[in-house]
């Protein structure tokens, strides 16, 4: 499992973003990010992700604290945590807006 | 130099006025597989162009939609369904006299209605056996899906309003749905969520409203065609 800090995130272009958390999830890692991704990046990781499935990747599992705006910029949304895992690894149980949970089983 | 200037604009007008017409709004029906997109599309279809004409074939299988259908120039025209309404209840109802005089709807839009393939995260060829098909099958299915979900999300781009379908049956609060109305709030896109299957017992439309308060919600059986009148007027209203 990667836990991924924000700064490492927002050091990162956005194609380089994806491409590293496709990476990492196809190597079978589950890869957390703090601070998470935007429903835009969100959308464009699934095409990324549709474009590399195969008999032995089926795709991902991808979960998330929705964005929240921020109390002084109301135009700005806050992106929270995002949780990626291969498909055939993960499966959510359960989710609202403030739990997660999650089987993880050996491939 | 200047005459042709003043020409360009004369034939500029006239084209304008001749054959300038606002474009009908393209309308995607977006939403996770077996959501009942084709279902509504074809009840849409049904409802005001043509009774035996389908958009596509529904099925039990994931992913059966797998390009995404337009359906041109769809005339939703309330105030002329109200009438037949109208007429077919005072033809089968005798005693007509005493219900209230049907509502009267001024509601008419042309729309472009956008079939699309559902959007996933995953699309697993082992999800297909179980439905009997063979491997090969199973496989090509798989790679078909993977491409609709691409031209689903691609189709976000040229679309003007979604209907959101999701299954009432179902926990409304997964990922893709979240991204899908994050993706359709980034873009200013107007959605109606159409809470779908509340002909089924365990059907709670009350639970998809509650996850998206900030969104119309709007309970409808495309299979059965209960509550279709609400979507419609929803539609015409928002998407005019």
């Amino acid at each position: 499992m990667d836990l991924i800090s924000e700064d490492k995130i927002n050091s990162m272009s956005s194609t380089e973003k994806l491409r590293f958390l496709l990476d990492g999830v196809k190597s079978g890692n589950i890869v957390i990010l703090e601070g998470g991704l935007t429903t835009e990046e969100q959308m464009q990781l699934i095409e990324l992700t549709m474009t590399e499935v195969d008999d032995d990747f089926p795709g991902i599992e991808l979960n998330g604290y929705p964005s929240k705006r921020s109390f002084f910029n109301l135009r700005k949304k806050k992106t929270r945590l995002t949780m990626i895992g291969p498909a055939k690894m993960m499966r959510t149980i359960k989710k609202d807006k403030d739990l997660i949970s999650t089987v993880v089983s050996a491939v | 130099m200047k005459q042709r200037k003043k020409r360009k604009g004369v034939l500029e007008r006239l084209r304008r006025i001749f054959f300038f017409r606002k474009a009908p709004a393209k309308i995607g029906l977006y939403g996770p597989p077996n959501a009942g997109k084709t279902t509504l599309a074809n009840r849409i279809i049904h409802t005001f162009v043509d009774e035996n004409e389908d958009i596509g074939t529904s099925t039990d299988i994931p992913h059966e939609t797998r390009r995404a259908v337009r359906k041109g120039g769809v005339l939703i025209d309330l105030k002329a369904k109200a009438l037949q309404n109208s007429y077919i209840k005072t033809a089968t109802n005798s005693s007509s006299d005493s219900d209230p005089k049907p509502r009267e709807k001024k509601s008419k839009l042309k729309l472009d209605i956008v079939d699309t393939p559902g959007l996933a995260t995953k699309i697993d060829f082992h999800d297909f056996l179980a439905f009997g098909l063979d491997e090969v099958e199973a496989k090509k299915r798989a790679k078909e899906a993977t491409e609709g979900v691409i031209e689903a999300i691609k189709w976000l781009e040229d679309i003007d309003g979604v209907v959101l379908l999701m299954d009432a049956t179902e926990d409304p609060y997964t990922q893709t749905n979240i991204v899908i109305i994050g993706n359709l709030e980034a873009r200013s896109i107007p959605v109606i969520i159409a809470a779908n299957k509340i002909d089924l017992a365990e059907a709670s439309p009350q639970r998809i409203a509650d996850a998206f308060p900030q969104h119309t919600v709007i309970a409808i059986s495309a299979l059965k065609g209960e509550h279709m009148d609400d979507l419609y007027e929803e539609m015409a209203r928002r998407f005019k």
